[in-house]
């Protein structure tokens, strides 16, 4: 009796062998590298929602000797600097072909030597500080940068509230806060404006203090583009102390953490960002559609969205992220780290946020951002308007 | 005068809340102090449980249930960490026990990093303290006004108690003499856990005060907080309520007057320094007794 049992199960183990003989050719890694936890992780978990969703629509890949499936290896960095290069060796060992993320700049910057050495591709999905990519052959990105975020974010002060005088705070030591807001400063100044800036260590929680030198310091908009975690704090303790200065933000902002803090407000909060759900163009309308039912059907998935079906920038450009990937695994024709990192320059991809194209140092070409408001009432971005820098 | 009110009302405001926050968490720091020569580590780790509770229970009962059932919670998770991490260690070196109370808040830290996945949760709304409020021109919550009252009330309450009740008399002998009082027949046990019941209720206190104002509950958020009710607690003199209480204040408004000066990056440097300043010159602190080594 034991021997037969023993038999079944033994064959029971090889039904995925023949599984996987059936049609597939074999398996291709793709890394994700993107903070679950820490400031950062509630935008990593949309970005990774981004990448998950993509590879539900596209499981495998086509080369030329067959059919290949997609194998997601996922670490978390934690939003830490210093987590940061074990986690990246970890999907180094894990083989992977090609390495996506991760949100938050710092995180990437620290890194990029390592994937750098094992000859894997990365492609930057939103961290948009210059350092990511610059001296990094390897690192690519998909977004804009900073040096343009920044002096769109001023043009818009200027033109929206024809500010003068800005007040800037931002994360000490963060490589994406300090590195914006400084782009931020260079544009306005450049333009004529004044600018008081200030920066906050790690773990503060008592913003009250910082809005009360903004008010003091006669500021007419509030720059700060900190992780969501300290924006909210900042939003609530805003709107407690009376502060009716408007505040504007990058990317990073763009998320329902933001309108959650900002609902039932009086604050007037903007971001610039890299999609716009409202977006009409077929293909984006499709995503958008595509991705919430995908959303609403797992509780799980939802929440880690932040319990509700708004669309985060950042999952449209996760979501191009892995596109980009399998363009990439097509034109090399190949799982191997040489082979794609020979062509990932020549890699172009119509995405969801728009055209791919790789210009200098493997970074996306864009002209243009996104301006959303939040709608206090409703609790949703309402879209402003498509800012460039020409002007 | 009043444009210089308004302008600088806000500082002073955040300053006298949080002071009394910290003073609060200090309170549980000094008194276990007291008794046990301990620092208890796990203090503002009990302070940040004490906020999950708080986010989770509230989802799924009404304030008037969930706001003394946090209360209780937190005092019987104080009272347990006492019973199993540090009372085995009664007659241990006071070192390891020391170290054993920095595993207890790395153990809760992590714990709470796995439960809640390190994201940062949205502290409920109490509805009247979480309403803002103006006042001589600068708006603030209600909070702002409540803590430092609410502080004072406590501690007025505390050091009746001790001064007045059989309980009191008993941690007064305790803290005096720990020997002595068990060979006079005091329950050093029960003493001992009052004291961290205490020193629990206060924190969780504390933290629905400061939660209601600071709103983002992170697993490290009581970090910050109670190494800095630590340094109160020891300006003041540890050991000393009415000193972990002043030093609290002290503390408190001295970061925001230096916000206020624009050395923001500075503030959190400065209690610190304050911190080494204090063990070098005056190691007692504002109102601590000097210790007597007895032969």
């Amino acid at each position: 009796m034991r021997k037969w049992i023993a038999l079944a199960l033994s064959l029971l183990m090889l039904l995925p062998v023949l599984a996987t003989a059936e049609g597939v050719k074999g398996e291709i890694t793709i890394g994700i590298y993107e903070p679950a936890s820490g400031p950062n992780g509630a935008g990593g978990k949309q970005e990774t929602l981004g990448i998950y969703y993509a590879n539900f629509v596209q499981p495998t890949v086509e080369l030329s000797d067959g059919v290949y499936k997609i194998n997601l290896v996922e670490v978390d960095n934690q939003s830490s600097n210093d987590k940061a290069v074990s986690a990246a060796q970890q999907l180094v060992s894990a083989g992977s072909s090609i390495v996506l993320g991760s949100y938050g700049s710092g995180v990437s910057i620290a890194a990029a030597p390592t994937f750098n050495e094992a000859g894997v591709v990365a492609v930057g999905i939103s961290c948009t500080n210059p350092q990511v990519t610059l001296g990094n052959p390897l690192y690519y990105r998909i977004c804009y940068l900073d040096p343009f975020q920044g002096t769109v974010l001023a043009n818009f002060a200027m033109d929206e509230y024809a500010a003068k005088k800005a007040y800037t705070l931002a994360q000490l030591g963060n490589d994406y806060d300090v590195g914006l807001a400084h782009y931020f400063t260079e544009a306005f100044k450049g333009k004529g404006g004044e600018v008081t800036g200030e920066t906050f260590p790690l773990g503060t929680s008592d913003f009250a203090a910082y809005l009360t030198n903004a008010v003091n310091a006669g500021a007419e908009v509030i720059f700060s583009p900190t992780s969501t975690e300290f924006a909210a704090q900042i939003i609530t303790q805003a709107a407690a102390n009376g502060v009716k200065i408007p505040i504007l933000a990058g990317d990073t902002w763009d998320s329902s953490v933001i309108l959650d803090a900002a609902k039932g407000t009086e604050l007037s909060v903007s971001v610039s960002t890299f999609f716009d759900e409202g977006d009409t163009s077929s293909k984006a309308a499709e995503f958008v559609k595509g991705f919430k039912e995908w959303l609403n059907a797992n509780p799980d998935k939802l929440a880690n969205n932040g319990g509700n079906d708004i669309v985060a920038a950042v999952s449209a450009l996760g979501y191009d992220g892995y596109m980009v990937a399998l363009e990439a695994l097509k034109k090399a024709d190949s799982g191997d780290r040489q082979d794609i990192a020979d062509i990932m320059a020549e890699v172009t991809y119509d995405g969801v946020t728009g055209a791919i194209v790789f210009g200098e140092n493997g970074d996306a070409v864009r002209d243009q951002a996104f301006i959303k408001k939040s709608d206090n009432a409703a609790g949703a971005w309402t879209f402003v308007k498509v800012q460039g820098v020409e002007k | 005068m009043s444009d210089f009110i308004r302008a600088n009302l806000p500082y002073l405001l955040a300053g006298i809340s949080v002071g009394g926050q910290y003073a609060l968490i200090a309170i549980g720091y000094t008194m276990v102090y007291g008794i046990l020569r301990l620092i208890n580590f796990a203090h503002g780790d009990i302070f940040t449980v004490a906020a999950y509770l708080m986010v989770y229970m509230n989802a799924t009962m009404p304030l008037y249930i969930s706001l003394p059932l946090t209360a209780v919670i937190t005092v019987l998770l104080g009272f347990a960490v006492e019973r199993v991490a540090y009372k085995p260690l009664r007659d241990a070196p006071r070192m390891s026990i020391m170290i054993s109370a920095i595993g207890v808040s790395y153990l809760l830290q992590n714990l709470m990093w796995y439960v809640t996945g390190g994201l940062a949760k949205q502290y409920p709304v109490i509805p009247w303290i979480s309403s803002s409020v103006t006042l001589l021109g600068a708006t603030t919550k209600m909070v702002t006004l409540v803590t430092p009252v609410l502080t004072l009330v406590l501690v007025l309450l505390l050091t009746q108690l001790i001064r007045h009740t059989k309980i009191g008399m008993a941690m007064r002998a305790v803290s005096k003499d720990f020997e002595t009082s068990k060979l006079m027949g005091i329950k050093i046990n029960g003493v001992i856990s009052v004291t961290f019941v205490i020193g629990s209720f206060l924190a969780a206190v504390g933290s629905m005060l400061y939660f209601s104002n600071y709103t983002a509950v992170t697993p490290t958020a009581g970090a910050m907080p109670g190494l800095k009710a630590f340094v109160a607690a020891v300006f003041g003199g540890i050991g000393s309520i009415p000193g972990a209480v002043i030093g609290a204040f002290i503390i408190g408004i001295a970061e925001n007057i230096i916000k206020a000066m624009g050395l923001t990056t500075f503030s959190d440097a400065f209690t610190f320094a304050l911190l080494i300043i204090i063990l070098i010159f005056k190691p007692t602190g504002l109102f601590g007794e000097a210790v007597h080594e007895k032969v």
